[in-house]
């Protein structure tokens, strides 16, 4: 099996680690799919406790939003440093998305402990269930790709990383970007469109 | 190699420079913005049609440059785009089972 600056290749000439990727995010589309049209069902069905325009706090999840969409920013301009080998901007990049997200996991937390003590638990109703369940998956998605993304700068630091470094770090990138782009979908049908 | 060429190396590879990263940034922060804008400001019939086609140009423009999907090759869009297809296909018609889009 060849291997190419975009590490190893296999008969159809790409990268099989990126050919793997995309494949898994493909199927990331189907989970996602399937929680977010299972909020859509449900987000009327409040039989007890708070609707969603009494509780969704709009400013504070744009303040949110804004943050996680920035990060992909920072994401993308460490893969850049990455394929210009500068891992000192490597490292800043990745730990400020790490920060970003953190921020973003902060506030779902808040928004979460708000929401409870407004009287929204997972049971109260089916549009409360819905909502934990598909903002919850979300949150640990970002919750996994923060810890991917400290330990990339952990292992960048050692100079210890397995194949090529720019591929390794374009693949966190790949899986950070895919977690922005669910929220996009999230804070638009979830937020925005009133039910 | 100097900065540059590194840099213009990149661009070949990626088709896009640091600045211009920082330019798509910023147009996803003011598309952002203006759907912000229609929670608060009544668009009438325009509102939900504004806002879909709002959250979709966001979704394509983090795909195709900030993943590279536009400048990569054509068998990583088709993986992912063939997922994203599936999955909208079956949900829409799971939705339509319960008569979601005629409430």
């Amino acid at each position: 099996m060849a291997e190419t600056a975009h590490g190893h290749v296999g008969s159809t000439g790409i990268s099989n680690v990126k050919l793997g990727m995309w494949a898994f995010l493909g199927s990331e589309c189907l989970l996602f799919g399937g929680l977010i049209s299972t909020y859509m069902l449900y987000r009327g069905r409040v039989t007890g406790g708070p609707r969603p325009s009494q509780i969704f706090d709009i400013p504070f999840t744009s303040v949110s939003s804004f943050v996680l969409l920035m990060s992909s920013l920072t994401m993308v301009l460490a893969v850049s440093a990455a394929h210009k080998d500068d891992d000192q901007k490597t490292n800043l990049w990745l730990t400020i998305t790490a920060l970003l997200g953190a921020t973003f996991v902060g506030g779902q937390v808040y928004e979460f402990t708000a929401f409870y003590k407004e009287g929204l638990g997972f049971s109260t109703s089916l549009f409360g269930s819905s909502f934990y369940t598909l903002t919850g998956f979300h949150g640990v998605h970002v919750t996994v790709g923060i810890i991917m993304l400290m330990s990339l700068v952990g292992i960048l630091k050692r100079s210890s990383v397995p194949g090529k470094k720019a591929e390794v770090v374009e693949m966190v990138g790949l899986y950070w970007h895919f977690v922005d782009i669910v929220w996009i979908i999230i804070f638009t049908l979830v937020y925005l469109i009133p039910v | 190699m100097s900065t540059e060429t590194v840099e213009t190396t990149h661009e070949k590879e990626h088709g896009m420079s640091d600045a211009g990263y920082i330019r798509i940034a910023l147009i996803l922060g003011a598309i952002t913005a203006l759907e912000v804008t229609t929670y608060y400001v009544d668009f009438g019939p325009l509102f939900l049609p504004a806002l879909l086609i709002m959250m979709a140009i966001k979704f394509v423009m983090v795909v195709s440059y900030f993943m590279h999907l536009k400048f990569d090759n054509k068998v990583f869009s088709f993986l992912f785009y063939a997922g994203l297809v599936l999955a909208v296909g079956v949900y829409a018609a799971f939705l339509a089972t319960f008569h979601f889009f005629i409430r």
